[in-house]
């Protein structure tokens, strides 16, 4: 078991720039989730840290070792692929001791290891099944008892849930969860998923373009994203823009609107706010703004989704389309075309840099 | 539901038919190896003379061991120089990839007759000259673009995370490509020595160019034959390659399922 170092990594193929001097600590131990949307480099980062592709410039350590020119045969990782690559032609048990038996183990050695590996993913029954008789989920757990059975440093997953359906992925996601903290093996993943990132991981790295936008706990990056693709792409945000203040910005339109957390952009400065949706009031024209919540905007509710625990209100104002989630408290319901009034603390509103 | 079963025996005439076509020719062939007559004559009488007297002829079998001793050089070489070269194609990306690939499929389309007067001159230009090598080094050459074609087509349904899958394990890359990558195209590899091997037994031009009169393949050997005089020992030696053959293509075809296999 071992942390992974990666510094000043870049990657590029003819002209584009796949990954541009990327940056990011894995403590041993920890659940990384590389997220990003496709094209990001996400994928890329991961093959650099496997070995499969070697950076142009920049370094890959894996437990203190340098490895950025080490094959990946000889990087001991364990990795899982998005469609699982299951050996068609070997049998359950032999695909998951084949990282085993190409080491030369001894055969009683090998198939002590194979149940253990088997029991660990609750397949103990399925060793003489051929992949292509498993479900989707019996092939994940077999690709995952096969990337761990030799106790690699790192684990490393590439979208490993994408191919199945929501259910499964939910049980899978706990599962796999629950066999990390296990073995205790330090494990990236890569996903375009960002509630798997978000209930799955430690740590979070957002990629863009092929930079590290931000890396942090899942709770600090929705908290505190530091851009606006942060906020956006890891769960919804409205997003004003405006000038600094000093305590917030000030829309157009002359607005203000005070912001606590975030960033410190000198007064004058074009800035942005981030609030999540569910960190809004909403209530009707009429009624008595809260104290507490010194944001207030009026606007229009458009559209009202009803989602049986929870309603989304897209409510216009000055041309802007502004979400709120809110929790279905059995309190009135607001109807589409009513007034409305916004409102939310300082400590919702988060300050972005332009 | 008349017409359902009108179709459906003309649908089994079809393949009687099909069957017939393809088959009577050398059923006839094969029974007349048993008739006495050495004029195709009728009534029929049962005779293993045929067989006898094949046995006794030894140019005749000499150019049978030439020909199965050629036909199974040539797949060993082939399946193997071919199988490793479709390898090269799939994985590798070098300059003038595109170029090879292309020059691989017109030897299938050239005339034998012209190839085997290249050759020929060829072989007569380097110093080989004319005889069992020369026959060898032609088959190999001709039947090198079959292998690569059915163990690529093979290798187009290959996952190269498979590759990649038992590189992330520790496997080099020999056991990759044994362990992995061999077992999955296996049936290419198979199929294309099939290919290989009929292409070779069954050659007649290149080796007939290639041939000198003492050392010479099977099917030169019955040209020349039936030049001289049809006699029924010739159908006697067919009727054998053919039972042989069509147990192996069998056999294989037992063993190996072509093209959809998981």
């Amino acid at each position: 078991m071992a942390g992974v170092q990666v510094a000043n990594v870049s990657r590029s193929f003819g002209a584009h720039k796949a990954l541009d001097d990327v940056s990011i600590d894995f403590a041993d131990g920890g659940f990384y989730a590389l997220l990003g949307p496709s094209g990001s480099g996400k994928t890329t980062l991961l093959r650099q840290i496997a070995g499969f592709d070697f950076p142009d410039s920049g370094r890959i350590a894996i437990g203190g070792e340098s490895v950025e020119r080490v094959p990946v045969e000889k990087r001991r990782i364990g990795m899982v692929f998005q469609n699982y690559a299951l050996f068609p032609n070997m049998s359950v048990a032999d695909n998951i001791a084949f990282g085993l038996s190409v080491r030369g183990e001894p055969k009683a050695t090998i198939a002590a290891e194979v149940q253990r590996a088997l029991d660990l993913v609750q397949l103990g029954k399925l060793g003489g099944r051929k992949p292509h008789q498993l479900s989707g989920g019996q092939r994940q757990r077999v690709a995952l008892a096969r990337a761990i059975v030799t106790k690699p440093r790192v684990l490393l997953l590439d979208e490993p849930l994408g191919a199945l359906d929501k259910a499964l992925r939910v049980d899978m996601q706990i599962e796999l969860k629950r066999i990390q903290r296990e073995i205790g093996i330090t494990t990236i993943f890569v996903t375009h998923d960002q509630e798997e990132a978000l209930t799955m991981s430690d740590r979070i790295g957002i990629l863009r373009d092929g930079r590290l936008v931000q890396e942090g706990p899942p709770e600090e990056i929705y908290d505190r994203p530091q851009s606006e693709f942060a906020a956006t792409f890891l769960g919804d945000a409205n997003i004003f823009h405006g000038n600094a203040t000093g305590s917030g910005i000030r829309l157009p339109d002359g607005t203000t609107i005070a912001a606590s957390t975030g960033a410190s952009v000198p007064a004058g400065a074009k800035a942005s706010c981030a609030v999540r949706p569910e960190r809004i009031r909403i209530s009707p024209g009429a009624a008595k703004p809260d104290p507490a919540n010194v944001n207030t905007l009026t606007g229009q509710v458009s559209k009202r989704i009803f989602a049986g625990n929870n309603s989304t209100y897209f409510v216009d104002r000055f041309g802007q389309t502004l979400k709120v989630i809110v929790q279905n408290t059995g309190a009135e319901r607001l109807a589409e075309g009513q007034p409305v009034v916004l409102s939310w603390s300082p400590d919702s509103t988060v300050l972005i840099a332009a | 539901m008349a017409t359902t079963r009108i179709l459906e025996w003309l649908g089994r005439f079809y393949i009687v038919l099909l069957l017939g076509f393809l088959y009577l020719p050398i059923i006839i062939m094969a029974a007349m190896s048993f008739n006495a007559s050495p004029f195709y004559q009728l009534p029929f009488e049962w005779t293993t003379d045929w067989y006898s007297s094949l046995w006794q002829n030894d140019q005749l079998i000499a150019a049978t061991w030439n020909s199965i001793e050629i036909a199974v050089i040539t797949t060993l070489i082939s399946t193997v120089l071919g199988s490793m070269a479709s390898l090269a194609l799939y994985r590798y990306d070098f300059r003038g990839k595109k170029v090879l690939q292309a020059l691989l499929f017109p030897p299938i389309a050239i005339p034998w007759l012209i190839t085997g007067t290249a050759m020929l001159i060829f072989f007569f230009g380097v110093g080989i000259g004319r005889g069992l090598v020369a026959i060898l080094l032609g088959h190999v050459a001709l039947a090198l673009p079959y292998v690569i074609v059915v163990v690529s087509a093979r290798l187009q349904t290959f996952a190269p995370e498979l590759e990649e899958a038992a590189r992330s394990l520790g496997a080099n890359q020999w056991q990759v490509t044994t362990r992995v990558t061999l077992p999955w195209i296996m049936p290419g590899v198979i199929a294309g020595g099939l290919f290989a091997f009929a292409v070779s037994f069954d050659q007649f031009v290149v080796s007939y160019f290639l041939s000198t009169p003492g050392q010479t393949t099977l099917p030169v050997e019955i040209y020349a034959a039936i030049r001289k005089g049809f006699t029924p020992e010739i159908n006697a030696v067919s009727t054998i390659i053919i039972v042989v053959s069509m147990a192996l293509m069998l056999l294989t075809a037992r063993f190996f399922k072509f093209g959809g296999e998981k």
